[in-house]
C-alpha cells in the first residue's frame, strides 16, 4: 500500500517544532521505523509530519554526576556501540541487541520507543526498571516524567500536545548492583512474547514487557525474598494477555521462567 | 550411467563433459546485485494506470450494494469497476481436471459478482493515474452487506452443515480413495499396529516480489502484451487468450526478471485477470502489483490438512501396511487451470513412498471453506506425505524399541529392486534409499550424536535427531496434467543460434524466478556446442520469443528444458560441423567442436575460429558450395514420457534441541542427501536444497495463516506471520548420490522441491525424539513454544 498524502516540515529548533507539533492532525517524526510502516499500511493518516531529526540538542548519550542521559534522537545503534551505556546502563545495553534488526536500529531512536509505548517493546520495561525520569518539553518549558508514571495506557503516555520526548535520564549502575535483560522471541528481533528488565540495586525491579497494556513493574515478585515465593507472587502480579500463538496461562508460565533465570544471574556474583 | 559417462560428444571422443557438474556463477547474479533487475514494478509505460481493488472485509457476504459515486469523484480515478462490468471482457473458469474424477467447482469471476466468499476476494476495481490514487478511491467505496454463515473449520465443512455452494450440493471440491486389498486382514495379522493424526497448518509462500502484471492492450492490432511476474508463460499466454477474447498469437507474454516463486506465480488469480481485461477496457496500460498485506490475503495457501494414519508392523520391524485418511480444506474455489485437488492427490500417491510394504489404503477429502484459496506451492503434498510417513515410522521404531535408521534400513526400498511399482501406482525407474542413507549416517556421523545426545541427557540437556527418507515428484509426464484437460504444456523447447561472433544465444521455454535456471542451460549449451560459456546468451521467459513449453514448475526446468537445450546444442554443434566441412573441404566425421574453435577430431588440432566460421556463413556463403545452406539456428523440444514421473529420492536429518521450560526449539544442523540424478551445477543444486529446507523448517516451527472463528486471517503481515529467517537457521549439509535418469541423455531429475518436501518430518522428528525422556510428542505443525510446553504439560 501507499500512504495517504500528508504534509511534512523539518523544523531545525525545538521552538518551531513545539509549534508545529501543537498543530491540529501532526505527528511527530523521529526514526520512523514504527510510524512509517503504520503510515504505508494506512493505520494511521496524519495531515502533518514534523520531522526532528534536524533537532542536534536531541542526540548524544552523557554521563554526569552518576546521571546517565540519553537524548531522544539516539538511535538504537548508538546505545548498542556506546561504551558508556555498556558501563554505565548494561541492562540497555543487553535490551538493544534484541530490538530489530541492524537496519531498525540504524533508524530507530529511543526517544521514538519511549514515545509510542509499545508494550512489548523492550526501553519502557528498562527504564521503569532503572526508575529512570523521561524528560518532556514543551512550548511551556520542562517537565520531568517518573517512568513509572510515564506508560499510562497502551500505547498511552504522558504528553500533552505539543510536547516531545527530549531524553531519558536514570542513575548509572554502582558497584555492588547487578542488571540482566531476558526476552524469549520465536525469531530473534521480533517483539518478544514476554521480556523481563531486572534491576537489583537497593531496591530490586522485575519489569515485564509483552505482560499487559503498559511495562509491568511485578512489585510482589520484586519483594520476594526467595525465589519460590517471588514465582508464586508473579501470578499476583501479572495477566499478560494471549497474543495470536500464546495464551495468557503460556505467557504467565514463561514470565516465570525469565524470573528464574534472571533471579539466578542477580544473585550470582560476577 | 554415471555422469563422467555422459554422451554431451560425439561417441568415441576423449573430451570432458565442459561445464557439466561445474559451480559456475549465476551470469545474472552481478546484474541484479546492481540494481539492474528489471521487474514488473520497474517498468514505465506511457500513459500507464495503475489498479487497486477493493476487497471484501468478510469471509462470506452478499453483496447489497456498492457505491462507486465518490470514488469516481476522487483525483486522478480514471474508471471504477464491478465484477459485473469486468466480466464483459473477461469469462470466468471452472477448475477441474478430468483425471481427478468427480472434482467440482463453481465458475469463478475475475472480480465477484453478488458474493464474496473469502475476506481478501476482490470485488471492484479502482484505476487511477497512480496507486496511491487508486488507494484513496477504494478507501471511497461504501458498501452493503448481508452476511452470510462462514465455513472455517474444515471437519465441519465435511459436514456439510453449511453448503458454501448450494449448487454443488455439498462442500466437498474433490475425494479419493485407493485400496491395494488386504490391508484389514495385515492390520489385524500385524504384531504391532500405530496411529496417530498429524496437522498441517495452513501456509503461504512469501515471495520477495509480490504478485505482478502490467497488461497493455493495442486496439490497433487486437493484441496484448502482458508483463507478468509468472512461472508459465505459455500458460499465461494461453489463458489470456481464451477468456479475453484474443488470438493466441496476438498475446505475448513476457516474464522479465521475477523475484521468487515457489509455486505461488504459477496460477490464475482472478485479480490479475482482471487487470488485464482493464487494460482492453481502457485500451491503455494497466499495472497491478500485490502489495504485502493484499499478498497474504490473496496469493494462493497451502497445506491445512488433517491425517489419520495407521501403519502395520512385524515384530522384526518389517512394514507391512498403510492405512491413511487425510483432510485438506482449500477455500471456497478450486484454482484455475492446476485444481486445489492435486496436494491432497500427492498425499495419497506418496504416503508410504520410500518403503517395500504391498498394502496400502487411502482415503481424501479435498473440501470448501470460506479461507482464501490454496493450491500448489513448493513441494505440493510431499511435505505432508513425508512427514507423517516419517512420524508413524519413528513411533512403529520406537515401540519395537529400534534405532529410527536401523528401522529405516530394514524397509527401505532396496537399491537393486527397480524398476519398482508402488502400492498406489507409481513407478520409480531407479533410486538408491540404501546408498543415501548410508551417506546421511555417515555423513552426519549418526552413532557419535547418539552418544552425544544420551550424555547430554543426563547433564538435561535434549537433544533429538530426526531423519526423513522421501521420494519426489519431478519432471512430471502430460500423465501430471495434460491428461486431465489442461493445457499445459509437459514439453519445453529450446533454440540455439550461431551468432556471426561464435556466440550462442540460446531461448528457452523454461523460465527464470531467481534460482538460476539460465545458469544451468548456459552451461548446458557451452557443453553441447563446444564454446566457452562467456560466449552463451541465454533468454527466457517470453512467448514471442522462446519455443513453447511449459515453463518453470514441479522440479522440472533443468530435467526437462535442459535436455531440449542439450539436443538443441547437439544439433547446432553438428550443423556447424558441416558449414566447417564445406569451408575445409573435409568430411564432417573428421572434425569437431572445442574451445570456441573447430578441431580435428583426432588430432584437436585448430582448424577454424568459430567467429570465422559464423563469418562465411552468415557474410560471405557465396564462398561455400552452390548446394550447401547452413543452418545455424536450431530447435529441439523434450517430452518425458515413458514413465509419469522421474521420482528423486533423498534423505534428510535434523538435530535440535529443545528448551524443555520455554519450549523453545534451537536448531542445531541440518543435512541432506539427494539423489537428483546429473548434478549441472552443484552450487546452484545445494543452494536450491538450501532454500529449500529453510522453507520446510518454515513449515515446521514458523508459519501458519491463523484464521478467527469469522473467517477473518489474524496474521495476514509479515511481523505477525513468521517466515523463517536467517538468524535461526542451522548450517545445512548437502551431499549427493547421482543416478541419472535413463529418461533423457542430460540425466538430471529435479531438486527444486526436495529441501521442502524432506524438512519438516526431519524438524518434527527430531523434537519428538528430544521430548523422548518426557513421554511427550507433538504431531500439529507449526511447534509453536506452546504447542510443545502443552506437550510437556508445563501449560
Amino acid at each position: 500500500m501507499k500512504a495517504p498524502s500528508f504534509a511534512y516540515s523539518k523544523p531545525q529548533s525545538l521552538a518551531e517544532a513545539f509549534e508545529l507539533a501543537e498543530r491540529p492532525g501532526a505527528k511527530v517524526l523521529a526514526g520512523g521505523q514504527s510510524l512509517i510502516p503504520s503510515l504505508n499500511m494506512r493505520l494511521s493518516a496524519p495531515e502533518l509530519l514534523v520531522d526532528i531529526t534536524g533537532i542536534g540538542s536531541l542526540r548524544g548519550i552523557s554521563v554526569e554526576q552518576g546521571v546517565v542521559r540519553i537524548g531522544a534522537l539516539t538511535t538504537h545503534a548508538q546505545i548498542e556501540r556506546s561504551a558508556e551505556i555498556r558501563k554505565h546502563a548494561p541492562l540497555l545495553a543487553q535490551a538493544v541487541t534484541h530490538i530489530a534488526h541492524p537496519a531498525i536500529r540504524n533508524r530507530g531512536t529511543l526517544g521514538g520507543s519511549i514515545a509510542l509505548a509499545d508494550p512489548a517493546a523492550e526501553y519502557p520495561a528498562c527504564l521503569v526498571a532503572l526508575k529512570a525520569t523521561i524528560v518532556v518539553a514543551g512550548r511551556d518549558g520542562e517537565r520531568l516524567v517518573a517512568a513509572d508514571n510515564f506508560f499510562k495506557g497502551l500505547f498511552e503516555v504522558d504528553l500533552r500536545p505539543g510536547e516531545l520526548v527530549v531524553a531519558a535520564e536514570f542513575p548509572a549502575i554502582l558497584k555492588e548492583e547487578r542488571s540482566v535483560f531476558l526476552e524469549l522471541a520465536r525469531r530473534h528481533g521480533d517483539y518478544a512474547i514476554i521480556g523481563l528488565a531486572a534491576h537489583k540495586g537497593a531496591e530490586t525491579r522485575f519489569v515485564y514487557c509483552g505482560a499487559g497494556a503498559t511495562p509491568v513493574f511485578a512489585k510482589r515478585a520484586s519483594a520476594a525474598k526467595d525465589l519460590d515465593t517471588g514465582k508464586k507472587a508473579l501470578e499476583k502480579d501479572l495477566n499478560p494477555p494471549a497474543d495470536l500463538y500464546n495464551s495468557s496461562a503460556t505467557k504467565l508460565h514463561l514470565a516465570k521462567v525469565l524470573l528464574t533465570r534472571a533471579w539466578n544471574t542477580l544473585t550470582t556474583s560476577h | 550411467m554415471g555422469k563422467a559417462e555422459l554422451p554431451l560428444h560425439a561417441p568415441g571422443t576423449q573430451v570432458d563433459r565442459g561445464y557439466i557438474g561445474e559451480s559456475v556463477p549465476r551470469p545474472n547474479a552481478q546484474r541484479l546485485l546492481q540494481g539492474r533487475g528489471a521487474f514488473i514494478d520497474d517498468l514505465r509505460l506511457p500513459r500507464l494506470a495503475h489498479v487497486a481493488f477493493f476487497r471484501s472485509p468478510h469471509a462470506h457476504a452478499r453483496i447489497k450494494k456498492l457505491d462507486f459515486e465518490k470514488a469516481r469523484r476522487a483525483d486522478g480515478v480514471i474508471g471504477v469497476f464491478d465484477g459485473r462490468a469486468v466480466a464483459e471482457y473477461c469469462k470466468p473458469w471452472v477448475a477441474v481436471l478430468g483425471h481427478l474424477k468427480g472434482i467440482k467447482s463453481p465458475p469463478q469471476h475475475a472480480i465477484a459478482i453478488e458474493r464474496a466468499c473469502w475476506q481478501g476476494e476482490a470485488l471492484a476495481a479502482v484505476v487511477a493515474e497512480s496507486r496511491s490514487q487508486a488507494e484513496d478511491a477504494v478507501a471511497l467505496i461504501e458498501a452493503e452487506w448481508e452476511e452470510l454463515p462462514v465455513v472455517v473449520d474444515m471437519e465441519e465443512s465435511l459436514q456439510n452443515k453449511t453448503t458454501i455452494h448450494p449448487e454443488l450440493g455439498d462442500n466437498i471440491c474433490f475425494n479419493r480413495e485407493l485400496d491395494t486389498g488386504g490391508v484389514e486382514e495385515a492390520f489385524a495379522k500385524a504384531d504391532v499396529v500405530v496411529e496417530d493424526t498429524f496437522h498441517f497448518g495452513r501456509h503461504t509462500g512469501v515471495c520477495l516480489e509480490g504478485r505482478a502484471i502490467l497488461a497493455d492492450y493495442n486496439a490497433a492490432e487486437h493484441s496484448l502484451t502482458v508483463y507478468q511476474a509468472t512461472q508459465a508463460p505459455h500458460m499465461m499466454q494461453d489463458i489470456f487468450s481464451r477468456h479475453l477474447g484474443i488470438p493466441e498469437a496476438n498475446v505475448r507474454v513476457i516474464a522479465k526478471d521475477v523475484g521468487g516463486s515457489f509455486g505461488i506465480k504459477v496460477h490464475v488469480y482472478p485479480d490479475e485477470m482482471a487487470t488485464a481485461a482493464l487494460s482492453i477496457m481502457l485500451r491503455r496500460p494497466v499495472k497491478f502489483v500485490a502489495d504485502r498485506l493484499e499478498s497474504f490475503l490473496s496469493d494462493i495457501h497451502a497445506r491445512e490438512h488433517r491425517v489419520k494414519v495407521r501403519l502395520a508392523v512385524s515384530k522384526t520391524g518389517e512394514i507391512v501396511a498403510f492405512d491413511l485418511d487425510d483432510l485438506t480444506a482449500i477455500g471456497p474455489y478450486s484454482v484455475y487451470p492446476r485444481t486445489s485437488g492435486i496436494e491432497g492427490n500427492q498425499v495419497v500417491n506418496l504416503t508410504g513412498g520410500p518403503y517395500r510394504h504391498q498394502k496400502y489404503r487411502a482415503k481424501m477429502n479435498v473440501v470448501f471453506t470460506n479461507k482464501n484459496l490454496t493450491c500448489q506451492y513448493r513441494a505440493v503434498g510431499h511435505p505432508i506425505a513425508v512427514a507423517l510417513t516419517e512420524g508413524i515410522v519413528d513411533l512403529a521404531a520406537q515401540k519395537l524399541g529400534m534405532d529410527p535408521a536401523q528401522f529405516r534400513k530394514i524397509n527401505l526400498i532396496a537399491d537393486d529392486a527397480y524398476p519398482y511399482t508402488f502400492p498406489s501406482g507409481l513407478k520409480f525407474e531407479q533410486l538408491s534409499h540404501h546408498k543415501a542413507l548410508d551417506l546421511l549416517l555417515k555423513t552426519m556421523e549418526y552413532s557419535k550424536l547418539r552418544d552425544e545426545q544420551s550424555r547430554l541427557r543426563q547433564q538435561g540437556i535434549y537433544r533429538g535427531i530426526g531423519i526423513a527418507a522421501m521420494i519426489e515428484v519431478t519432471n512430471p509426464s502430460p500423465a501430471f496434467y495434460g491428461v486431465g484437460g489442461a493445457r499445459i504444456s509437459a514439453q519445453d523447447g529450446a533454440t540455439l543460434r550461431l551468432e556471426p561472433t561464435g556466440m550462442v544465444t540460446v531461448m528457452c521455454s523454461v523460465t527464470e524466478q531467481g534460482q538460476g535456471t539460465e545458469a544451468a542451460f548456459a552451461q548446458i549449451a557451452a557443453s553441447a556446442v563446444g564454446i566457452s560459456i562467456d560466449k552463451v546468451k541465454v533468454i527466457t521467459g517470453d512467448t514471442g520469443v522462446t519455443p513453447y513449453g511449459g515453463g518453470t514448475w514441479a522440479s522440472r526446468g533443468a530435467g526437462i528444458g535442459g535436455e531440449a537445450v542439450l539436443l538443441a546444442g547437439r544439433a547446432l554443434r553438428s550443423n556447424m560441423l558441416d558449414v566447417a566441412a564445406a569451408m575445409l573441404k573435409m568430411d564432417k566425421t573428421e572434425l569437431d567442436v572445442e574451445k570456441n574453435y573447430v578441431v580435428n577430431l583426432l588430432t584437436r588440432e585448430k582448424k577454424i575460429d568459430l567467429a570465422e566460421l559464423g563469418r562465411v556463413a552468415y557474410f560471405r556463403p557465396d564462398t561455400l558450395p552452390l548446394d550447401f545452406q547452413s543452418e545455424l539456428t536450431v530447435t529441439r523440444h523434450y517430452t518425458p514420457r515413458q514413465y509419469a514421473f522421474a521420482f528423486t529420492n533423498g534423505i534428510q536429518a535434523s538435530l535440535v534441541e529443545v528448551d524443555v521450560e520455554t519450549g523453545f526449539v534451537q536448531l542445531l544442523k541440518h543435512w541432506c542427501v539427494e539423489d537428483s540424478g546429473t548434478v549441472i551445477n552443484p552450487m546452484l543444486v545445494d543452494e536450491q536444497l538450501r532454500g529449500g529446507v529453510v522453507q520446510g523448517i518454515g513449515a515446521a516451527l514458523f508459519e501458519e495463516c491463523v484464521y478467527g472463528p469469522d473467517g477473518q486471517l489474524l496474521n495476514g503481515n509479515l511481523a505477525d506471520y513468521l517466515v523463517p529467517m536467517a538468524g535461526e537457521m542451522p548450517d545445512i549439509v548437502c551431499a549427493h548420490i547421482e543416478t541419472p535418469t535413463r529418461q533423457s541423455q542430460l540425466g538430471a531429475k529435479g531438486v527444486g522441491e526436495a529441501g521442502t518436501a524432506g524438512a519438516p518430518g526431519a524438524v518434527m522428528n527430531a523434537i519428538n525424539d528430544a521430548l523422548l525422556p518426557f513421554n511427550a510428542r507433538v504431531t500439529a505443525m507449526p511447534f509453536t513454544p506452546e504447542r510443545i510446553l502443552k506437550a510437556l504439560k508445563k501449560v
